[in-house]
């Protein structure tokens, strides 16, 4: 009768996810001498915390080897092909706030939507015989947002890092970039398309639908009780 | 799971009937270049087919069709081939997951570049996949989309309206979506109007200037020459109600051939910049019909192939199982000179793929 919970192994996700179940009386402590952590049980018995990578549980909540997880609502967008078919999300947890938005050099004046956007990535190619590029790590949701509205002639740079700079180094047109106050943006000189928010994201609790829930059912309801969670 | 043999044998027999017609057997290989392919149909295809890379020769495609590299050959070949077959896999990712949608399987394709008469070609592949899935039981749909293309391109109103709308034919929503702002049914886009007002007593680059310091490798030029459009494209009156209308009417037709052909030119009459395209789809079912191909049953529709079949630019069908909706059509094909122009050179072409192991699955 074991709960495999998911945690961020690291850093401010990792401490406001501890507040977060500290809120409903659950306490992790470390266990003797080696690093691994467990809950004080409270009466709660069966939930074993599994610290990972945030970027690492969106992929083993699909293939089911933990049962809930937190992460960001972006990771589990941009990593889990059709997540709603393995995951279900729980529920936000209010904390990891980013914003994944689409952002264009402040000097284009020219450019404030997607609608204008296209129509440039039509000329640039004209121009310039090659696609528009836009640099990002977030390579599905910014395709799938893109191709919903219906941008063509752009293609996807990967950049894993300091994509801010990139419009400045000349190796892309536009970012696809996390932000929170858009600060860092500006100081690069690059301002957000007012319908350029891609995707909203906070830490979330996610549920994984491929896992053997047969025993953990029963540890879930007791834990969805103290959290005060539907499910 | 099905027996590869069987599939095989299927993919042989129709490769038979394709080669009885005088096609002459291409072949190309597993891995594609894949800047080919994302020249041709964007960022999208990521999504759509696997990428993977050599050292050397840079990214290369798990091939998602063969028909862009047959049009190249094609295109670079000495010429006197106009008809060619091809059997092998293609790789198509499936990247919604769950779809249980193959990942890999067998097509069996029949391409012709006509150098005179396009519609008996068109009508000789449709009929040849008919043939060949002859006792399937196999519901026809088929479309047009040089319909749209010309009812565009007649639309009265500025080029650049017209070329914005010909870019999206095959992007439905974005095509809605610019045509109801084209005739008004939406408001300009509020920053558009803010900027050009501004502009009215202040320079572009004195704006430009003020926004954000230059970077990147869109130059001023550029963004003057779209301000300059912007200013043209405010000064454009709205696309009439009765336009739309009628580019509605046609989207939504679908009905028997011969009914639909009859629509066809009742709106030829308020739309005369269609009658090129609909006297094709007359010559098309009267070769048709000279090839006994009875096609009274067919379901015509005016958007059909809009969503799925990029660069096919006239003539589109499919076929497909009625009572297996889950299944994906057996057959499909069309005209495709908009791709033959992507890739260097327009010419007449028309071609088809037939799926045997769908084939298979249907007769069950």
């Amino acid at each position: 009768m074991t709960l495999l919970l998911g945690l961020p192994s690291k850093g401010r996700l990792m401490e406001k996810s501890f507040d977060w179940f500290g809120k409903a009386g659950l306490r992790f402590e470390r266990e003797g001498s080696n690093r691994e952590y467990a809950f004080q049980t409270n009466g709660l018995r069966g939930v074993q915390p599994v610290l990972l990578s945030a970027g690492e549980i969106p992929r083993e909540l699909a293939a089911g080897r933990i049962h809930l997880g937190v992460t960001g609502s972006d990771m589990v967008r941009e990593r889990i092909p059709d997540w709603p078919s393995t995951v279900e999300d729980v529920t936000g947890m209010g904390f990891g706030r980013a914003d994944l938005v689409l952002a264009v050099p402040g000097c284009w004046i020219d450019v404030d939507s997607l609608d204008d956007l296209d129509a440039v990535a039509a000329s640039f190619r004209a121009k310039h015989g090659f696609r528009l590029r836009i640099a990002t790590k977030y390579h599905r949701l910014v395709r799938e947002f893109l191709r919903d509205f219906g941008v063509a002639n752009y293609q996807l740079m990967d950049s894993q890092g300091a994509t801010e700079g990139v419009v400045k180094n000349g190796t892309a047109e536009c970012v696809a970039d996390i932000t929170s106050t858009g600060e860092t943006l500006r100081a690069n000189h690059l301002k957000v398309l007012s319908d350029g928010l891609i995707h909203s994201s906070q830490a979330t609790l996610f549920r994984s639908r491929t896992a053997d829930w047969t025993t953990a059912k029963s540890v879930l309801e007791v834990l969805a009780a103290r959290l005060g969670l539907p499910v | 799971m099905q027996d590869r043999t069987r599939v095989r044998a299927e993919a042989e027999r129709l490769t038979a009937l394709f080669e009885e017609t005088g096609a002459v057997p291409f072949r190309t290989s597993i891995l594609q270049p894949a800047e080919t392919l994302l020249d041709l149909y964007g960022e999208d295809i990521r999504a759509r087919a696997y990428v993977t890379r050599d050292p050397s020769a840079g990214e290369m495609m798990l091939r998602p069709d063969f028909t862009a590299p047959l049009v190249q050959a094609h295109l670079a070949g000495r010429g006197g081939i106009t008809r060619y077959t091809y059997v092998g896999e293609v790789f198509r990712m499936q990247d919604g997951g769950g779809s249980g949608r193959p990942i890999e399987y067998l097509q069996v394709g029949l391409e012709l570049f006509p150098t005179d008469d396009p519609a008996a070609a068109e009508a000789e592949v449709f009929a040849t996949i008919s043939r060949a899935l002859q006792g399937l039981n196999l519901r026809a749909a088929m479309g047009d989309i040089g319909l749209l293309q010309a009812a565009v391109s007649g639309l009265s109103t500025s080029p650049a309206r017209r070329a914005a709308l010909l870019r999206h034919l095959w992007r439905p929503r974005r095509f809605r979506a610019l045509l109801e702002r084209f005739s008004g049914r939406t408001d300009t886009l509020e920053h558009r109007v803010k900027l050009l007002k501004k502009l009215e007593t202040a320079s572009v680059s004195d704006v430009m200037a003020e926004a954000a310091p230059m970077i990147g490798i869109r130059s001023g030029a550029e963004i003057e020459n779209r301000i300059t459009a912007l200013k043209q494209d405010a000064q454009t009156p709205p696309i009439s109600p009765e336009e739309v209308a009628l580019i509605d009417d046609l989207l939504a037709i679908q009905a028997a051939p011969a009914d639909a052909l009859e629509r066809l030119r009742d709106l030829a009459v308020d739309m005369p910049a269609i009658e090129p395209a609909v006297a094709c789809v007359s010559a098309r079912f009267a070769a048709l019909d000279a090839l006994d191909i009875d096609v009274s049953a067919a379901l015509f529709e005016g958007s059909y192939g809009r969503t799925s079949l990029e660069y096919y630019d006239g003539f589109v069908f499919g076929f497909y199982a009625e009572n297996r909706p889950d299944l994906s059509p057996v057959a499909t094909g069309g005209r495709y000179d908009a791709l033959t122009r992507a890739l260097g050179q327009e010419v007449a072409a028309v071609g088809g793929v037939i799926r045997p192991a769908l084939v298979l699955e249907v007769q069950g």
